[in-house]
């Protein structure tokens, strides 16, 4: 129920938007996010709730790098 | 995003987890999502954990915390002339009348796979009423809440939605399970944030980390709560930082407020769990299928032999169960957690169903 997979948003009318899940198009709500076109987003029952951070991943990619360094330490 | 799935980086998370391990006693540590569960078992995680680190599946599968109660009163509404709308699992979930049945007696019960679909349905059916058979979590309430919003006269809302942290409390209030720490689930972050997580850490001191649904996701979080473990904190920890926001979706919850209030609810397996539901303001009881349809929730007994309650309290491992792939199987479930693919017994069967 509560899987979510993330798309690539391609075009917005309004509050609909186009999601592509690499390849396969699919109207989805934007009501909840705030995007532009090109923006990534995880989509849940046909709903956009929230956008995938470039910032956020790098942030996260951090932390990972930080463990693996730690890792190759010992 | 390929570093979450990276087999090199498994082995080296897999690496510290075990290094770490050596100097704690027992683990053992729950997820309350369904999605976590699959991940966990499809990639065989909990095969590559040391011996005396343990992970086990809570209540995290909304088709299966549902109770008989709330599918008897959605029959009702149907069996009263309105269309059902609900998503797919929930149709097949064994009650005292499933869904399945009442489909196949005549009433008008659809699959939908978002609510969006539902008001569609009202818009092109305006004689009929169509009521939305509403389950899941935090990740899901905000897309009902924007439906209460904005629908034609003629949809309404029959709620089952249930808010996962005072489950969380309830699993360590009952003191039945001693749990070291929790996998919190990734989409229900992604809507509530982590600060709903903190008064669980503070009053139990036990360590959190939100995870993403990667395999290395899922063994980040292990190894983040096996050092909060060692180092004797216990926080809640963003692991899945490029889908939750600390504040989590702001928008999302004024939209939850708005149209709902926390209301006690009864849990399969569980009692009832205060303020664990949501129930629809009075102000929208115009949209209220339970209002509209003037229908209270039966209290019905869980069915015999099958160990779904044991399950959902992660008390027990689907493999434990008697009825097991034998007499359950998912095409002939005994259960919910048969049925639903985010249950822990159909998750089992269709990864483990060898080991038994
Ligand atoms: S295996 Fe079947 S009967 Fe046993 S707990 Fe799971 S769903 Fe219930």
């Amino acid at each position: 129920m509560c899987l979510a997979v993330p798309g690539k948003v391609v075009e917005i009318k309004e509050k609909i938007g186009v999601v592509d899940f690499s390849g396969i198009k699919r109207e989805v709500r934007l009501d909840l996010v705030d995007v532009k076109i090109g923006d990534y987003v995880i989509v849940h029952t046909g709903f956009a709730i929230e956008k995938m951070d470039e910032k956020d991943a790098l942030e996260s990619l951090e932390i990972w790098k930080e463990i693996l360094k730690i890792q190759e330490d010992y | 995003m390929d570093l979450y799935k990276d087999r090199s980086a498994s082995d080296k998370i897999v690496r510290k987890i075990s290094y770490l391990s050596k100097d704690l006693d027992e683990v053992k540590l729950c997820h309350v999502c369904g999605t976590h569960e699959h991940v966990i078992t499809h990639y065989g995680i909990r095969t590559l954990l040391p011996e005396n680190v343990q992970v086990v599946s809570g209540p995290g599968c909304p088709v299966c915390v549902t109770t008989q109660g709330e599918i008897e009163a959605a029959v009702k509404i149907a069996e009263k002339g309105a269309i059902l709308t609900t998503y797919g699992d929930m149709i097949r979930v064994p009650s005292k009348r499933s869904l399945s049945d009442a489909k196949a007696l005549g009433l008008d019960i659809r699959i939908v796979y978002s609510i969006n679909d539902s008001i569609n349905l009202a818009i092109s059916n305006p004689d009929k009423k169509i009521v939305h058979f509403a389950i899941g979590f935090e990740t899901t309430c905000p897309t009902t809440a924007i439906s209460v919003l904005d629908s034609p006269d003629n949809f309404f809302v029959l709620s089952a939605h249930r808010l996962i942290p005072p489950a969380m409390d309830l699993l360590l209030s009952s003191g039945k399970i001693n749990l070291s720490g929790f996998i919190d689930p990734g989409h229900v972050s992604t809507i509530i944030g982590t600060k709903p997580y903190e008064p669980i850490s503070e009053k139990f001191h036990v360590p959190q980390v939100i995870c993403g649904f990667e395999p290395n996701d899922v063994l980040m979080g292990i190894y983040l709560l096996l050092k909060q473990i060692k180092e004797k904190r216990a926080e809640v920890e963003n692991e899945y930082t490029r889908g939750v926001r600390t504040e989590g979706n702001t928008k999302a919850q004024s939209l939850m407020n708005e149209v709902f209030e926390p209301c006690d609810i009864r849990w399969r397996g569980f009692p009832i769990i205060p303020r664990s539901g949501l129930s629809l303001k009075n102000k929208f009881s115009n949209k209220d299928a339970y209002k509209e349809f003037n229908i209270e929730i039966e209290d019905i007994p869980e069915e015999k032999g099958c160990s779904c309650p044991e399950v959902l309290r992660a008390e027990k491992n689907p493999r434990e169960c008697l009825l097991f792939g034998d007499t359950c199987i998912p095409q002939n479930p005994k259960g919910p957690c048969m049925v639903s693919r985010e249950g822990a017994c159909y998750i089992s069967y269709k990864y483990e169903k060898s080991l038994r």
